[in-house]
């Protein structure tokens, strides 16, 4: 089912907009996942698309059909809540044959379904009892196979994997896209975890303040963020940013002029601008055109690597260096970064510089200055 | 418990001694329980002897056994030369008085319970308050206004009008409690109905209303035994014999303090005592039971 948001505004106080003026299109089949901080709106947006909420203004549309007046009974849609939401009073099994027993399916291909379904999400031993007698992450899977028994045209999953440990979410993650992608159901996940994000989604929505920032292929966020705010969020650690000046073609940092590549960013004279660097993206050495040299300020092992935090122009980086990497604090540091590698953005808009970045409003001004 | 009595078994002496300080709070806690619980078991005790005690020597000392005070139970009893009418038919009519009351209490309560917890309409909140001021008003208060409105609907003298009175009287507190119950159920609960596919009506019943079993259940048994044990408005507005009720008909058996028969009294008092206790034990477990869990607080 596609799934079309069109100029959709959300306010519960009349004064501020929860959701402000949201354009989202999600094609038949796709998996969107909905990324951003507590309180962006995520769960409003999604409690929208549901039908419980009724935007102020703007329409939504299922297959190119208005559904804004829509019953949630109607939508055909399975949702698994933040909160979990199961029915206390019901068993398991009951729980999860619900939706099935409100189609009207005949008791024992209900109970058959929902059987099945409990063991996709590895409840089976467990059909009897009542929620307040599971853990919450039996609680969260409970949920699951509630929201997909019924084979919905659209998957709405607020969080189903927040309280998993790391290994059964894993098992979870690949359960999931396995499921959406032989059964084709249009999918929307909200979550907090941006491997998640990236792992399942062939598209992330990112979020802020009740708009989409950005919404684009994992692949394209991460190396094509179109604004600051982009960046900063996604790619784990996050990506190092350092203010600067262009001069002539050239960036000026702290007396420190660097060569930019003009066939890639707009470059104005005098304009102020954030570089951007992946730490992934930085050598040790002076291998690259683009070289700094910083004192070492903190070493971090993470097991495969070291994460080095350098202090250049009293700014902290961070870059990777190799597991066997030894060094004394405050001691030197040569690094240097490709010019195809790094990321410049507008200080005043917070927009990319990027030649083929959309140009659009500015409607991050305030937040495009660092901290 | 017992694990701790072993860790210290090297002092056999001290083990009474730590056996009486682990259990003397408990000791104190029921030994005060028991002296005050006392007088109402005497009472009661009293009561039950005194019942089926053909004499009672200085109203203490029971002297031999008779169902002579039961007698009330097939045949009607004859009280200051005049027959009093059936105690079946002041049973009936108690039964009847309670029941409805708390069906209506009930009906209407979840309603507006739910109502006034869930839905948001121009003067929520100054219902909410006028209610609680209207529960203020003593019953006693009202007397001559509600007379005036009984006898211009006509239900002067009828069961079902002062059952309309009471349930009015009562209906702000029900409310107020089963609102409390609805509070704590989650919207997602609903939206969740909602999605997998009820209709909003299905949802109250299937899933909203289970829920709030226990308030339900607790303020039936209030209202039962409010229903039951109402003397005031019965007393004022019932004067025909075929409406009256356990505790006028109790009350009409003292109502000349020099011709009470105290052996017939206390039997009809254990009479009306009963079914309040076998609506107890039935109910009391409905009110422990409440069914938690399954949604996370977030
Ligand atoms: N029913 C409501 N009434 C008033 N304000 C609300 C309501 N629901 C949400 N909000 C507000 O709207 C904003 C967005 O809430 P929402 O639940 O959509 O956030 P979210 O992105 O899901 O956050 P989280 O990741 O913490 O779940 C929050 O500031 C919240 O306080
Ligand atoms: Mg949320």
């Amino acid at each position: 089912m596609k799934v079309e948001l069109q100029n959709i505004t959300k306010s519960f106080d009349k004064k501020t907009n929860t959701i402000d003026n949201m354009n989202l299109t999600i094609e038949d089949g796709e998996f969107v996942a909905l990324l951003g901080p507590s309180g962006c709106g995520k769960t409003t947006t999604m409690l929208m698309i549901a039908g419980i909420y009724k935007p102020n203004e703007g329409a939504i549309y299922f297959d190119g059909e208005k559904v804004n007046d829509l019953e949630p009974k109607d939508r055909e849609i399975g949702m698994v809540f933040q909160s979990y939401a199961l029915y206390p009073h019901m068993t398991v099994l009951n729980n999860i044959a619900f939706p099935l027993k409100q189609q009207k399916v005949p008791k024992k291909e209900r109970l058959e379904r929902a059987k099945e379904a409990a063991e996709m999400v590895q409840l089976g031993h467990l059909l009897n009892r009542k929620p307040s007698e599971l853990s919450g992450g039996q609680q969260q899977r409970v949920a699951l196979a509630r929201a997909i028994v019924k084979r919905p045209k659209l998957l709405l999953l607020d969080e189903p994997m927040s309280n998993l440990d790391a290994s059964l979410r894993i098992e979870m993650r690949a359960e999931i896209s396995r499921l959406q992608k032989k059964l084709g159901i249009t999918t929307i996940l909200i979550t907090h975890d941006q491997e998640e994000a990236m792992t399942l989604a062939d598209r992330i929505a990112l979020m802020k303040d009740g708009r989409i920032v950005q919404f684009d292929t994992p692949m394209n966020l991460y190396n094509e963020p179109d604004n600051v705010y982009v960046a900063k969020f996604i790619g784990t650690p996050p990506m190092n940013l350092v203010e600067g000046k262009i001069m002539y073609n050239k960036l000026q940092i702290d007396k420190q002029t660097y060569p930019m590549d003009k066939s890639r960013f707009h470059l104005e004279h005098g304009k102020e601008v954030i570089l951007g660097m992946r730490p992934y993206d930085i050598q040790l050495g002076w291998t690259e055109e683009i070289r700094f040299l910083g004192k070492i300020e903190l070493l971090e092992s993470i097991g495969h690597s070291k994460i080095i935090h350098a202090n250049v122009f009293g700014k902290r980086l961070q870059l990777f260096a190799k597991q066997d990497f030894q060094a004394e604090i405050g001691a030197e540091v040569r690094f240097s970064v490709q010019p195809a590698a790094i990321h410049l953005f507008d200080k005043k808009t917070g927009k990319s510089l990027r030649k083929a970045a959309p140009y659009g409003d500015e409607m991050f001004v305030k937040d495009a200055a660092l901290q | 418990m017992e694990t701790a009595g072993k860790s210290v078994p090297t002092i056999p002496g001290n083990t009474f001694l730590y056996q009486l300080k682990r259990k003397l709070p408990y000791i104190i806690s029921y030994g005060i329980l028991a002296v005050t619980t006392l007088p109402v078991i005497f009472m009661y005790l009293w009561l039950i002897i005194q019942s089926f005690a053909s004499n009672m020597k200085y109203g203490l000392i029971p002297e031999g056994f008779s169902l002579e005070n039961w007698e009330f139970l097939w045949t009607n009893i004859v009280y200051k030369g005049a027959e009093l009418p059936s105690i079946w038919t002041a049973t009936w009519n108690s039964l009847f008085f309670a029941g409805m009351l708390t069906v209506l209490e009930v009906l209407i309560g979840v309603m507006a319970g739910y109502a006034l917890s869930r839905l948001t309409f121009p003067g929520r909140e100054q219902i909410l308050k006028i209610t609680m001021i209207l529960h203020a008003f003593p019953s006693i208060a009202l007397l001559i206004a509600t007379f005036y409105i009984l006898n211009f609907m006509s239900l002067y003298d009828s069961l079902f009008g002062v059952v309309l009175v009471k349930t009015a009287l009562q209906i702000p507190m029900t409310t107020w409690i089963i609102k409390g119950f609805f509070d704590d159920v989650s919207w997602d609960l609903e939206w969740a109905g909602l999605i997998d596919g009820c209709s909003r009506i299905k949802v109250w019943f299937r899933i909203v209303l289970p829920q709030v079993k226990p308030g339900i259940a607790s303020v039936s048994i209030f209202s039962f035994l409010s229903g039951w044990s109402e003397f005031l408005l019965l007393y004022t507005f019932i004067v025909s014999n075929e409406n009256v009720t356990l505790a006028s008909f109790l009350q009409r058996l003292t109502s000349d303090p020099n011709m009470v028969n105290y052996g017939v009294l206390s039997a009809i008092s254990l009479f009306y005592l009963i079914p309040v206790l076998v609506f107890f034990i039935f109910t009391q477990k409905s009110l422990m039971k409440a069914n938690v869990g399954g949604v996370k607080k977030v």
